[in-house]
């Protein structure tokens, strides 16, 4: 006697619950492994999950049991070549513990390393943990920036297209029950006198014809009650509800002259790439600008961005005009939340740093809320810098921070964009 | 025998031909008295092994993130070739519940219906063990019960909460189970038991009156009792009982992980005879039908091709090696009985006079019902099976500079390789011997456990972590003790240090 059951259309991910505790669990040996893994990989291939690597002893599951030492009987099978008596040398690895895994301990099996896959959007919100767009402020709450139609009721007034038949007609039973009431009520009277005086034996044939005609008149009363009149007519109303929405753009200048050689680039490129998902992953409307400059600047698209190849001087101020035009013909303060990063190896002409300065401090500042300065570099700072710095010694929303290798991208990255906790104290 | 009809050899399954098969598998079976449970197979995908396996067999399992991690194990391994999925997973319950991999073929799955549906299944339901031990018919809905339950005090006391009782818990679950003790039994006799507690209850009444009556002072002279009085080996139990400060939530997952360590015990005990018993038994019953001429050569080409490989036994210095293979083991040593009964060398009228020229069958089924691993291969291992595995027992003594080969296959030997290797499948050398010995309830309620070493095999690094989570069960202080070399109890673990 047996039963078959297909159960292969059952759900499969039984064990989704288990993993997901399994990992938060282990997130920080997780996240640790996570922020290892980009900085060794091309940030290019962000797109995909990531291996995890976790030390067996951090996962071990400890339970009672022998260790190793004292007396060990064990039989094995295929003798080829031992008497009773002989005494064998002791293997360098004690051999009574390899072959007793039947006492199911765990030393037995070495320290290999528990490696496995997570997926991409696990990966990405392990690296993007914590990180948060600084200063997103809800801006012009009171501004109505997105309308959604919405139903709202009936109307007695309004376009045929939006008549609404059912409502309509109710209407107009209704209308037609009220105005024809009164008058049914005496037709019905008139009638019942009507029968009486027919059923007597009696002639009445005056009072008859009186009845008769009073009855005829009433009919053609209710039949003049019309049968839908412009006064039933509903219309089905629409209003418009305004959804408050927090637009932000974000503004990526990079340097990409002469004087930045691919590796420096090859950073910038990163530091984007890494600013990019970000800002596509934790918001949904979000326009993003790139500017690349060298002697002059020039809006570009993604592609372009990061990977075609230009050199000539550096005038970094030129970038800051390009953004100052898009923004105001763009990007309204007033509207949008603007943000912006400028990646640079430190170089520019020393008479454009402190207009830079200026730019920066009388046209962008006080319309973005955040600007951000990546310098990557090996050598000393220069005058872009010095005059950076000046401003971020009083700037709150302006930040500056110092790359030298790829292995710092990260946690600059990190700090830069960490969660202003301090703040909301 | 008239030849019938060969049912279909054809690569791919579905379900008539299952039907079919297991028909006919059934018809033999019945043949040679194996009484299962009532089969219920079950088809599932690759993935949903994989999930199975998460659960260690549980077909419902309460959530942990150990289950996760396994599943992550498996299916890393499986992804990159690692290892292969097992062709089936059968459960100890009633209706006894059997997984077939979609993947299989048709010969495949005839394999594991004969395995798992009729071989184990008749040792879930013949085996005394598992009849003394589990309660097929109530598992599921035990089980059933622990997941909501534990999913219930996730919501009600926070998952972590929750989390940290059950990995104090694994971490003492082989320690949850009455290795001595025999179980009430269940069901049937529940009622009359549950009154005779309330009777017992109302005479403890009765005497915890007396109780408050003042004592003689003489009583009180005497050395001073212990609680326990005797050493339990329970720990689990002993912690559910009395753990001072548990609340009632955490008591019943105690309960929970003691009640599915316990299920679980009677398979680590017959591990060898299990798959030895459904070993022999796919072997036999697919024989026979191909014998009949219900399965076609190429059936059994497929078939024995699997089946050696199941039952192979690589030697102590293969590559392969990694102790002896209890399906080799367990598959033979049936073999080997079904052979001393019908053909009996002289030495084996020596050895088992009560056996030979018996009848196989009724030898064999005795065998299934009776034993466990430890008992059967020190009543049955023949010397010819010792000679053909050729079978070498090693004495290594840490003390000794050299290994020595204490016993071979030889007529000197057999009897020391016999019990060596009984020895080995005794639970209770495997796993270590600790017991409460002491717990402390009128002074600092501190718990004391006692480790007694076998063979001086000294007890394992990881018995630190075990105290720890010992500690947050008992949750004051909790020491593990060993006699020394002068028979004095010193402290080798306590929690806090």
């Amino acid at each position: 006697m047996a039963n078959f059951i297909d159960r292969r259309l059952n759900s499969k991910n039984k064990s989704t619950v288990n993993r997901q505790r399994f990992i938060k669990r282990y997130k920080s040996q997780i996240k640790k492994s996570v922020e290892q893994a980009i900085n060794k990989r091309s940030v290019t291939d962000v797109e995909r999950g990531e291996d995890i690597t976790i030390t067996k002893k951090d996962l071990s599951e400890p339970f009672f049991h022998q260790g190793k030492g004292g007396i060990k009987d064990r039989v094995h099978p295929g003798n080829d070549q031992f008497s009773t008596g002989d005494q064998i040398k002791r293997p360098q690895q004690q051999q009574g513990q390899g072959s007793g895994k039947g006492d199911a301990s765990n030393t037995g099996e070495g320290n290999d390393d528990f490696i496995f896959s997570i997926s991409r959007d696990e990966y990405l919100n392990l690296l993007f943990e914590d990180l948060e767009l600084p200063n997103l402020e809800k801006n012009q709450l009171d501004t109505l920036i997105d309308y959604k139609t919405v139903r709202s009721g009936y109307c007695a007034e309004g376009v045929p297209s939006n008549i609404d038949i059912v409502k309509s007609l109710q209407g107009s039973i209704a209308r037609r029950i009220a105005m024809t009431s009164t008058k049914r009520k005496k037709l019905k009277v008139l009638e019942l006198a009507l029968a009486a005086l027919m059923a007597d034996k009696h002639d009445h044939v005056q009072k008859i014809k009186d009845l008769n005609n009073q009855i005829d008149m009433l009919k053609d009363k209710i039949s003049k009650v019309p049968f839908i009149d412009t006064f039933d007519l509903r219309f089905r109303n629409y209003a418009k509800q305004a959804l408050p929405t927090s637009k932000a753009v974000m503004f990526c200048l990079m340097d990409v002259s002469g004087s930045m050689d691919q590796a420096t680039k090859d950073i910038a490129k990163r530091f984007y790439l890494l600013l990019y998902l970000f800002l596509t992953r934790t918001y949904k409307t979000i326009d993003v600008i790139y500017i690349r400059h060298h002697t002059q600047a020039k809006e570009v698209d993604e592609e372009e961005f990061f990977y075609s190849q230009e050199t000539g001087g550096t005038i970094a101020s030129s970038a800051l005009d390009l953004m100052i035009k898009i923004m105001d013909e763009r990007y309204k303060e007033s509207e949008w939340n603007i943000y912006a990063a400028q990646a640079s190896d430190g170089d520019n002409w020393a008479d454009d740093s402190p207009r830079c300065q200026k730019l920066l401090t009388e046209h962008i500042l006080p319309k973005a809320r955040y600007f951000s300065y990546i310098e990557i570099s090996q050598r000393p700072h220069q005058t872009l810098w010095q005059q950076y710095q000046e401003i971020a010694a009083y700037t709150e929303h302006f930040a500056i921070q110092h790359i030298k290798s790829v292995e710092d991208i990260y946690p600059v990255f990190r700090e830069l964009f960490k969660k202003k906790q301090s703040k909301a104290a | 025998m008239d030849k019938r009809k060969p049912l279909s050899d054809q690569c791919d399954w579905n379900f008539d031909l299952l039907d079919q098969y297991q028909t006919e598998i059934a018809r033999v079976a019945k043949h040679y008295r194996l009484a299962t449970y009532t089969n219920q197979i079950e088809v599932i995908t690759a993935e949903q092994m994989m999930d199975a396996y998460a659960s260690v067999g549980m077909p419902i399992g309460y959530n942990h993130w150990t289950f996760g991690k396994k599943f992550i194990q498996t299916e890393q391994n499986y992804k990159r070739g690692q290892m292969g999925l097992a062709y089936e997973i059968v459960i100890n319950s009633d209706p006894c519940i059997s997984y077939l991999m979609e993947e299989n073929s048709m010969t495949m799955q005839a394999l594991v219906m004969a395995h798992a549906c009729y071989g184990h299944n008749s040792f879930f339901k013949g085996n005394y063990l598992f009849q003394t031990w589990t309660d097929a018919s109530s598992i599921i809905d035990y089980l059933l019960f622990a997941k909501n339950y534990i999913s219930e005090c996730e919501q009600k006391f926070g998952i972590s909460e929750v989390e940290s009782c059950l990995d104090a818990c694994h971490a003492l679950m082989n320690h949850g189970v009455d290795r001595y003790k025999r179980p009430q039994k269940i069901s049937l006799e529940e009622e009359l038991q549950r009154q005779k507690d309330r009777e017992s209850y109302l005479q403890s009444q009765v005497n915890t009156l007396w109780r408050t009556l003042p004592k003689n002072k003489d009583d009180a002279k005497d050395k001073k009792p212990t609680f326990p009085n005797e050493p339990q080996e329970n720990i689990l139990y002993f912690i559910e009982k009395n753990a001072p400060l548990l609340k009632p939530w955490q008591r019943e997952i105690v309960r929970i992980v003691r009640k599915v360590s316990q299920y679980f015990y009677p398979q680590k005990q017959t591990q060898v005879m299990n798959e030895g018993w459904a070993c022999f038994w796919h072997y036999t019953l697919l024989n026979h039908l191909y014998d009949e001429g219900l399965v076609t050569d190429k059936f059994m080409m497929e078939f024995l091709h699997n089946h050696t490989n199941v039952v192979a036994q690589p030697n102590y210095n293969s590559p392969h090696y990694s102790g002896i293979n209890p399906y080799a083991l367990g598959f033979n040593m049936f073999i080997d009985i079904r052979r001393i009964c019908e053909h009996p060398t002289e030495e084996d009228k020596r050895w088992f006079p009560e056996i030979a020229n018996s009848n196989w069958l009724d030898t064999l089924h005795f065998a299934m019902k009776n034993f466990k691993d430890e008992s059967f291969i020190s009543q049955y291992l023949s010397p010819k099976l010792m000679r053909d595995f050729k079978l070498f027992y090693l004495h290594d003594d840490e003390k000794e500079n050299f290994i020595d080969v204490a016993a071979i296959h030889n007529e000197s030997g057999y009897k020391k390789v016999r019990s060596a290797l009984s020895e080995q499948y005794n639970l209770s050398n495997l796993e270590v011997n600790i017991q409460v010995t002491n717990a402390d309830v009128d002074g600092d309620r501190s718990l004391t456990l006692k480790y007694t070493p076998h063979k001086n095999v000294p007890l394992g690094d990881s018995k630190d972590e075990v105290m720890k989570h010992l500690y947050t069960l008992w949750q004051f202080n909790v020491r593990l003790v060993q006699n020394n070399e002068e028979g004095d109890d010193e402290v080798i673990a306590q929690c806090p240090e």
